[in-house]
């Protein structure tokens, strides 16, 4: 359902640019922000949506000893990966971290998979054996899901290596966080992508906190746009909470990589409302800094706005949308809850081909 | 006074080389830092210098002469005011009594362990190693069962181990253009140990990659283009260097086919030499063999002929999973017999009954191979019949044959460089305790490298590592004798 209106999205992408005139018409958004047309907000709306709701209904799960070990929330920064995704062609790849429930739903995989996998059942995507950090799809050119920090820097741009082998076009996206951005093989990679002319979109969701450690009390710089300067890889800054400006800066860097001259990097400023991880002490920022991100910068909020004031969509239709998203994420739990864990035969599995 | 210019090492395993050209002929003037001669390996090439001031007063090593010994005198240079043609005339030893043109070890030197490493001052085998080159047929008391791989009447070629790689990989390249190979100097400077010679030449550099020296990087870039399903073969110059990769080694290549439920795996090989070489300290001799045997969704192989190292590449090239080859620099410049056929495989996880016997089973992998054999050797002489297993593999470890071994001898010693505690020799120490301890008649020695990081001093080193003593000491204890 999501995928499907998200597909519609792309479709439209062709008509940006004739939105224009609803600009006036928009509380909150950045001046020079591009517009969407109705199918692509509505395409947003959706999939961000989802995320959202997903992720919420995780932590309910966690919460009631349904999910074990870690579980890192998305909800906050959901229009960085739906707007970068709505910039790519079928093809492109993504991998990330640890948090990366998120990316998995905006690249297509099903939402039973993941919760199945979070709760560690049979019917999730690794079986049961990867979990929340450790998911894979090579149909949806998903390539994890990686639980060592800035490891899936070095493995993107071995993706990005592949494609450049190949000459297939394809650029892969690369996530990682203002906290792995200080690991070192993340510079060894940026060399070697550049020194290579690799596809590969280095895209840094910096959500101000590594764990409880802020940008500035852990980074020398804290311009990440400027982290591939010495290395001649162009970067940007991006107001990673207006997916608009996600998915223009999404298509500027998908565009430089795919014709050959090599990485780009996209610093997304951007924000978790909730802890790490589900044990998060929450002493390292105030409630009210949260508190002010929610209701002045929700990604959600600013398109749900869209929909009603420029779009004149109703609330109903809205609720309508809104109803469809928590059926897929009921669904997904109830499965999750439900579907038996793994047959002990599994131990001994897939540990070599 | 007259001095002797001497055949220079170019690192520190060189025991002969070529005097592949003079630069100054008898009679030159020559000064400090003046290029006299041109002197090559198989692995490099490299200019002798003149450190004295002086005349070249007598060339005792002609142009073009092959396996000329370390230290073996090439010149004299008649001192300033020195009579020139006295000072020829004082050679001492010309080039004909120089230990030169030792021919290529035959398979059977190879198990008399006289391609030990370099100690020129105390080599009394080394009139043993002029012995002529047998015909590449293999003979005597080495059974040497790895050829029961190899269909009878197979034409078997001499060749290092270090070729025998190179055609591994050049072999496999012919066939699949997914595989490439990476790593730091193995495009144009051919390879820091010269295995990936002439590949960049037949490949091109798309697919014989020099990476700038980011061990960590480029791991994880050989790991991710494994994902897409590419076959990348990344040489570490040694697996010391591993370790600022092993994280992606361990944590991305082995671990990802079990955490995606089976869908995503790596066909990736991590290769490069491992243990020990010669006085390079610490830090450059670690032998990393127990350390990634330990890691379930890896597999370890570890070989120690030619013809092991040429079937066993070939397979893990192959083979749909990450594995770790981990060669040794000494054995690069070794020659075996290596069969003649298009398409010559070993299968990974086999281990090779290399000497069959029937007193006690001497179980080693790699270099340690040469320890066991000439220990083998000696005990014979003892009227001690040792069985000696090269295991190949290390993971998974062929525990089948070395348990139907000890059944048959009832003894069983280890012997490998590495560390003593949690070892390979550990490891097989404890499948024989778990498979065959009913068949024991003595408790199980494990002959291994001292447990102190590797000192650099010629005596201490040599100390620290196993030698054939100590392999033969080991055996005659489990055999009460």
């Amino acid at each position: 359902m999501a995928v499907a209106a998200r597909k519609a999205g792309r479709a439209g992408t062709g008509a940006a640019n004739k939105t224009t005139s609803t600009k006036g018409s928009i509380r909150g958004a950045a001046p020079n922000s591009p517009q969407f047309d109705k199918n692509q907000d509505l395409s947003a709306y959706n999939e961000m949506l989802l995320i959202r709701r997903f992720e919420e209904k995780s932590g309910q799960m966690y919460g009631m000893g349904l999910i074990g070990g870690f579980c890192h929330l998305y909800i906050g920064q959901e229009a960085v990966v739906v707007g970068m995704q709505m910039a790519t062609k079928e093809g492109d790849q993504v991998i990330t971290g640890y948090r990366d429930h998120g990316h998995m739903l905006a690249c297509g995989m099903d939402a039973k998979g993941v919760m199945a996998e979070l709760t560690g059942r049979r019917g999730g995507l690794s079986k049961g054996k990867g979990g929340s950090m450790h998911m894979f799809s090579k149909e949806k050119h998903f390539y994890g899901g990686h639980g060592i920090v800035g490891a899936q820097v070095s493995l993107g741009t071995g993706i990005a290596f592949a494609n450049h082998y190949r000459e297939n076009g394809n650029v892969c996206l690369t996530y990682f966080g203002d906290g792995a951005a200080n690991q070192g093989q993340v510079y060894e990679s940026f060399n070697m992508a550049q020194l290579w002319k690799l596809p590969v979109v280095y895209v840094i969701e910096n959500n101000r906190y590594a764990m409880g450690t802020a940008v500035s009390r852990a980074s020398a710089q804290t311009d990440f746009s400027k982290r591939g300067v010495s290395f001649g890889i162009p970067g940007e800054q991006v107001d990673g909470m207006d997916i608009r400006a996600v998915y223009a800066a999404g298509q500027r860097a998908i565009e430089h990589a795919r014709s050959g001259k090599g990485p780009y990097i996209l610093e997304m400023q951007t924000y978790r409302y909730r802890g790490h991880s589900m044990s998060d002490p929450a002493k390292y920022r105030t409630k009210d800094e949260v508190t002010r991100m929610r209701e002045e910068h929700d990604p959600i909020e600013q398109v749900r706005r869209r929909l009603l004031e420029g779009w004149k969509l109703s609330e109903d239709e809205l609720k309508a949308i809104d109803s469809r998203v928590r059926e897929i994420v009921n669904e997904a739990a109830e499965f999750a809850t439900h579907d038996p864990e793994p047959d002990p035969s599994e131990l001994y599995t897939d540990i070599l081909l | 006074m007259a001095i002797d210019i001497l055949m220079p090492a170019l690192s520190p395993t060189m025991e002969q080389g070529k005097l592949a050209k003079w630069l100054k002929k008898e009679g030159d003037q020559v000064k400090p830092g003046d290029v006299l001669a041109e002197i090559e390996t198989d692995k490099a090439t490299m200019e002798v210098e003149a450190i004295d001031e002086g005349v070249l007063a007598k060339i005792l090593v002609s142009d073009g002469t092959d396996n000329v010994a370390v230290n073996t005198p090439i010149a004299i240079l008649a001192g300033e005011g020195e009579d020139v043609s006295a000072a020829a005339s004082s050679a001492k030893a010309p080039a004909a009594s120089a230990p030169e043109a030792q021919p290529a070890p035959t398979p059977d030197i190879q198990a008399e362990g006289l391609a030990d490493r370099p100690a020129p001052a105390e080599r009394p085998q080394q009139a043993d190693v002029s012995t002529p080159a047998a015909p590449s047929v293999i003979t005597n008391r080495t059974s040497y069962n790895a050829m029961a791989e190899i269909p009878e009447g197979t034409e078997l070629v001499n060749m290092t181990v270090r070729e025998a790689l190179r055609d591994a990989m050049a072999e496999e390249m012919r066939k699949d253009g997914s595989v490439f190979v990476m790593g730091e100097e193995v495009a144009e400077y051919q390879g820091a140990y010269k295995v990936t010679q002439g590949l960049l030449q037949e490949f091109g550099a798309k697919r014989v990659i020099d990476t700038p020296i980011t061990e960590h990087g480029f791991a994880g870039v050989g790991v991710g283009a494994a994902f897409t399903g590419l076959r990348p073969v990344v040489e570490f110059m040694t697996f010391n260097f591993a370790m600022q990769a092993i994280d992606q080694i361990i944590n991305s290549a082995a671990k990802t086919l079990y955490m995606s439920g089976g869908q995503l795996g790596a066909p990736i090989v991590f290769r490069g030499p491992n243990g020990a070489a010669a006085r390079v300290g610490a830090q450059h001799s670690h032998d990393y063999a127990a350390w990634y045997s330990n890691v379930p969704g890896l597999k370890v192989v570890a070989p120690y002929t030619a013809s092991d190292a040429k079937g066993l590449l070939k397979s893990a090239i192959r083979d749909p999973n990450p594995i770790v080859f981990l060669e040794n620099e000494i054995l690069y410049g070794q020659s075996f017999p290596v069969p003649k056929l298009d398409d010559f495989t070993v299968p990974i996880g086999k281990a090779r009954i290399h000497r069959e016997g029937k007193d006690v089973t001497i179980v080693s992998f790699s270099i340690g191979m040469t320890y066991a054999l000439k220990a083998a050797q000696e005990l014979e002489k003892e009227g001690i019949d040792a069985e000696v297993i090269d295991l190949r593999t290390i993971r998974p470890m062929d525990t089948d044959t070395i348990v139907a071994s000890v059944m048959k001898t009832g003894r069983c010693i280890t012997v490998e460089e590495g560390f003593p505690q949690s070892g390979v020799g550990a490891e097989i120490v404890a499948r024989i305790m778990e498979n065959a301890f009913d068949y024991l008649d003595a408790p199980v020695i494990r002959v291994t490298g001292k447990d102190v990081p590797m000192p650099y001093a010629a005596n201490l080193e040599k100390l620290a590592l196993p030698n054939v003593a100590e392999v033969v000491q080991a055996a005659k204890a489990v055999c009460y004798r």
